[in-house]
């Protein structure tokens, strides 16, 4: 552990804080969640009662405070349409909307860098050309539609994948196709940039000058230096990732947190709306750290700060 | 001259319609040091990355032939190239820290540079390594070979670069402005360790430089260009004691020296090097040059036996070097 860690680790601290704070102040702007939870044509009587029950009459720092304190017990309240935990609920479809993403992470890394890669090096030939289209295609189809198209195509004229739900390993290869195409084409497009970069500097002909054939260059040296740029917009695209599941996770029937989150807006179960507004937010948060910690492992001008 | 272990015959690099190198001659003995000198843009550079078969993706190969020992470099695959890269031709460069890879401990580079001709593993490799930073003078070398380039001076980095290129003992050593980057003192030690290494293991070396001082403490022959063309060739000290070409002359004209009048102004050329597009026909040098009579701004001149068979130069107008003086 240095210092450079150690900073991040308490800017992350303070970021998650910041989410927890805009999140709770956001929903008191939105105005008074009482009236929103009850039914049209609640007495009044009714609503003073909830709101009393809620402890939405207290003065706002109270209640603040007192929200924090519920979720650094990681207690995020009760739905109000289930009357169970909000923790619980979340808990039963997270891994769902993790198989998910981690499908389409595999799709868009596992295609997108070679591309990319492929892109950098075979620049100005046919092959790049071709390439591009295809990145082009998986960047701006929207996802409902690529999802729709690819159910047509796959699941209603072939017949060889299932159209929606959760029923074995084939059933995730369409939505993670559909989820990880913008993905794919991002890494591939910052791949491409980040491998040109590199082409350019010095040490590429110098390791050339020793006998190492340009696939070697490739290899062992130009891709771990292309990574910096790479990981941070990997630390951004699976939060993406989690995003785009929300409609990805509707087309698809796919009982995930996207799901969840859909259907509890519908419902206007806001304490569920809320743990998976904060549960995004802190993903994105130990993301993006997790992105400045592997930047010291690749980088040893990172790591071995003040050591030299 | 008996047979030259390298050889290049009318070389030309283009970048785009530009001949920025145009044809280009010139043979290396085995053991010899030949100096290309010009000033920057001239085609020195690209000349030496041509010989590589290294040029920048802008520059292309634009005709001419490198033999090196009998082998046309120019007929071997891209494979066949590499493997000659480094075990019988290397190459140091201007920026010893840029051109090493900054997230790799030196030692792997130098093993890698063993590993990619030598059939050995790789302890074997690292003990090579290792004996070879030694002997370019690196102290603690086994420490210094966990260390990154961002960790070492640039002379430290530039002695790392020497140890790549020599540790699989080519017979040919490109020197692109190898201590341009580096301050004075450090200038001097790295020269001195080039000169040092030659003697011991008999590698020819074609050294690109700008630096006078540098080419009459390290060559044996110069060749000075001008304009992607060689404009005069021969023995140091030969073209030192007498140019045969105008822009030569007044090169050497321009430099401080320690001797004669001090408190007199440098010399300079009139005028600056045209750009690359817009090269004039005839002699490149005749707009700058006060010898210039109309057949130099219509006809190049040949590169020719000019004081003896073994100096040479590209001037229509030899003869009148004299009212230089003046």
């Amino acid at each position: 552990m240095n210092r450079y860690l150690l900073r991040r680790l308490a800017q992350s601290a303070i970021a998650v804080l910041g989410t927890v704070t805009l999140v709770f102040f956001i929903q008191r702007l939105a105005g008074d969640p009482t009236l929103l939870m009850l039914p049209e044509g609640a007495t009044r009587e009714d609503i003073e009662t909830l709101r009393r029950q809620l402890g939405f009459d207290r003065p706002v720092i109270e209640q603040y405070l007192d929200y924090v304190w519920q979720l650094l017990r990681l207690d995020l309240g009760q739905s109000l349409v289930q009357r169970l935990a909000v923790g619980d609920i979340i808990a039963s479809r997270l891994p769902y909307t993790l198989y998910l993403a981690a499908a389409a992470l595999v799709v868009a890394l596992g295609i997108g860098l070679p591309v990319g890669v492929l892109m950098a090096v075979k620049r100005d030939t046919r092959l790049e050309r071709l390439l591009v289209a295809f990145v082009l295609i998986g960047q701006s189809m929207p996802t409902f539609w690529s999802g729709i198209l690819l159910i047509l195509f796959f699941a209603v004229t072939l017949g060889v994948m299932p159209a929606s739900g959760v029923d074995g390993f084939h059933s995730v290869i369409l939505p993670a196709i559909a989820l990880g195409a913008l993905t794919m084409a991002t890494f591939a497009r910052v791949t491409r940039t980040a491998v040109l970069e590199e082409l350019s500097r010095d040490y590429v002909p110098a390791a050339q000058a020793k006998g190492l054939r340009f696939r070697a260059v490739v290899f062992s040296h130009i891709l771990r230096n292309a990574a910096t740029p790479i990981i941070t917009v990997s630390a951004l695209e699976i939060a993406n990732l989690l995003a785009g599941a929300i409609i990805v996770e509707t087309v698809f029937a796919w009982p995930g947190l996207g799901q969840l989150a859909v259907q509890s807006i519908a419902a206007r179960d806001f304490p569920i709306v809320q743990g998976i507004v904060l549960l995004g937010s802190f993903v994105a948060i130990s993301l993006n750290l997790l992105a400045d910690i592997l930047y010291s492992v690749v980088d040893p001008r990172i790591r071995l700060e003040g050591r030299a | 001259m008996n047979a030259p272990l390298l050889l290049v015959e009318d070389l030309s690099v283009a970048i785009g319609a530009a001949r920025v190198v145009d044809g280009v001659s010139l043979s290396i003995a085995p053991g010899e040091a030949l100096a290309l000198v010009g000033e920057s843009g001239c085609g020195k550079s690209l000349t030496a990355r041509a010989i590589m078969r290294l040029l920048p993706p802008a520059a292309r190969h634009a005709g001419g032939r490198v033999t090196l020992d009998g082998r046309e470099l120019g007929a071997l695959d891209a494979d066949a190239m590499a493997d000659m890269r480094g075990s019988a031709l290397s190459m140091i460069f201007q920026e010893p820290v840029a051109s090493l890879d900054p997230l790799m401990p030196v030692g792997r580079q130098i093993v890698e540079a063993v590993l990619a001709h030598r059939r050995t593993s790789r302890g074997e490799a690292a003990k090579l390594a290792l004996a070879m930073l030694e002997e370019v003078g690196i102290p603690d070398p086994v420490r210094r070979m966990a260390q990154y380039p961002f960790e070492l001076s640039g002379g430290m980095c530039q002695r790392v670069m020497i140890a790549i290129a020599l540790i699989c003992r080519p017979r040919l050593l490109i020197a692109d402005e190898p201590t341009t980057a580096l301050d004075v003192t450090i200038q001097a030690q790295i020269l001195a360790l080039i000169k040092r290494l030659r003697r011991e293991t008999g590698t020819a070396i074609l050294l690109i430089t700008h630096d006078m001082g540098v080419v009459a403490d390290m060559a044996d022959r110069i060749g000075v260009m001008y304009g992607g063309r060689i404009v005069e060739q021969g023995e140091v000290f030969a073209l030192f004691r007498r140019q045969c070409h105008p822009y030569t002359k007044l090169l050497l004209k321009s430099l401080p020296s320690l001797e004669g009048e001090r408190r007199t102004r440098l010399s300079t050329i009139s005028g600056t090097v045209p750009d690359l597009h817009s090269w004039p026909p005839g002699c490149r040098f005749n707009p700058r040059c006060p010898l210039a009579v109309d057949r130099c701004r219509t006809d190049a001149p040949p590169l020719a036996p000019a004081a003896d068979a073994a100096h040479l130069a590209a001037c229509w107008e030899t003869a009148r070097m004299a009212e230089l003086d003046r």
